[in-house]
């Protein structure tokens, strides 16, 4: 999966998961924005896992860590 | 290992709406229930501490079983509010049910006390013969402060719950526990010295929602029992959103998983007890039946314990 890809595919899963069909923009926050709550969260998380083939630590498991798209694709970038 | 007797409960009488809350917080009773899948919560009276609370409902699990206090041969009790630091309840709640001088020992642990504390009284069963558990909280001493925290307010109430655990006979066999802890996220849900409950709500969430599958998934997998064939999950109870993500990620219906949070909210350690004594009440234990008792809280600890019916 190229960049381009990686990116469309990260926005797919987080409108999945959000409560407004709307594109956020890269850098916002999904939780303050309240496009994500407590309990998409997880969820979301476990979609990422399965659809870039990683497992995520639990010590990862921070939400700071996905509370962006380019907080998303930062982090998945460090799992190459 | 022991033998699971009988369960018992207490909850105060005082029931608080989400009507009466969303005045104070600011905030719309519907919006409550939408965030939390809680109508009401118990508050404990002014004068009603977590010894009172405590002791209600080891009286109750006692009467259940057809048991004297004075045949306890250990007490504990999980509780993370009682009134004092030092002495923990443990040993009050013992004066007040008249157990004598058995030992009666604390489990300040928050939401997973009541499971520890059954895990622990699984080892102890043994060796002092009848083990009475009690888990008892008083959350409201925690919520009830000004200014409010709107996102904690919402989830806690009172309320106690206890198990008596006996070497030999009784009406589910325990088979296993596991225990977990991680301090990694000791500040993700805390009570300071100020005595605020302090929460990072997305952290608990991420983290319940990964542990506690994992471990109910670990405790099953050790013993051959697939997660379709437990008859009951009996969870402490956090949330209707936390309990519904626990039993998608099993891969079971989600009313397989006991739930009483909507009428008495989150709490803590006493909600594992208090579940498993209106679950015994109205389904109760089939023989040769798995039951999954697990739990998740501040620490982190988490763990899971499974059953099986006589």
């Amino acid at each position: 999966m190229d960049e381009t890809q990686k990116r469309k595919k990260i926005r797919e899963i987080v409108r999945q998961f959000a409560s407004e069909d709307r594109e956020p923009d890269a850098s916002e926050s999904l939780f303050d924005s309240g496009l994500l709550d407590s309990f998409a969260l997880p969820q979301m998380v476990n979609a990422l896992e399965e659809a870039f083939g990683i497992k995520i630590p639990d010590a990862d498991l921070r939400p700071r860590q996905f509370e962006s798209l380019d907080r998303i694709e930062t982090y998945l970038n460090s799992r190459k | 290992m022991a033998n699971i007797e009988a369960f018992g409960a207490y909850l105060p009488a005082r029931a608080v709406s989400n009507a009466e809350l969303a005045r104070w917080l600011g905030c719309e009773a519907d919006w409550i229930l939408q965030a939390s899948g809680i109508a009401e919560r118990r508050y404990a009276a002014e004068d009603e501490d977590v010894v009172d609370l405590a002791a209600r409902a080891a009286e109750a699990c006692l009467a259940r079983a057809g048991r004297r206090a004075a045949d306890v041969g250990c007490l504990i009790v999980a509780s993370a509010t009682g009134r004092r630091r030092i002495p923990g309840p443990a040993a009050l709640v013992a004066v007040r049910l008249g157990i004598g001088e058995a030992p009666a020992l604390d489990v300040p642990a928050a939401s997973a006390g009541g499971l520890i504390a059954m895990a622990l009284g699984n080892l102890l069963a043994p060796a002092y013969g009848m083990v009475l558990i009690v888990a008892a909280e008083k959350m409201s001493t925690l919520v009830r402060r000004e200014p409010p925290d709107r996102n904690v307010a919402i989830l806690f109430g009172d309320g106690a719950g206890a198990c008596l655990l006996q070497a030999e006979g009784g009406r589910a066999r325990i088979v296993d526990h596991v225990l977990h802890s991680d301090g990694a996220f000791a500040d993700s849900l805390a009570v300071g010295a100020d005595g605020a409950l302090a929460m990072d709500g997305r952290t608990v969430i991420l983290q319940a929602s990964r542990k506690l599958p994992r471990t109910i998934t670990e405790v099953l997998d050790r013993n051959s029992v697939p997660a379709a064939d437990v008859s009951a999950f009996l969870l402490h109870q956090a949330n209707q959103n936390l309990l519904d993500g626990v039993a998608r990620a099993l891969q079971v219906p989600a009313g397989r998983l006991f739930s009483n949070v909507r009428a008495y909210g989150n709490t803590s350690s006493a909600s594992l007890l208090i579940a498993a004594a209106e679950w015994e009440e109205r389904e109760g234990f089939r023989s040769g039946a798995p039951v999954v008792f697990a739990a998740f809280g501040a620490g982190f600890h988490w763990g899971a314990l499974l059953a099986v019916g006589i």
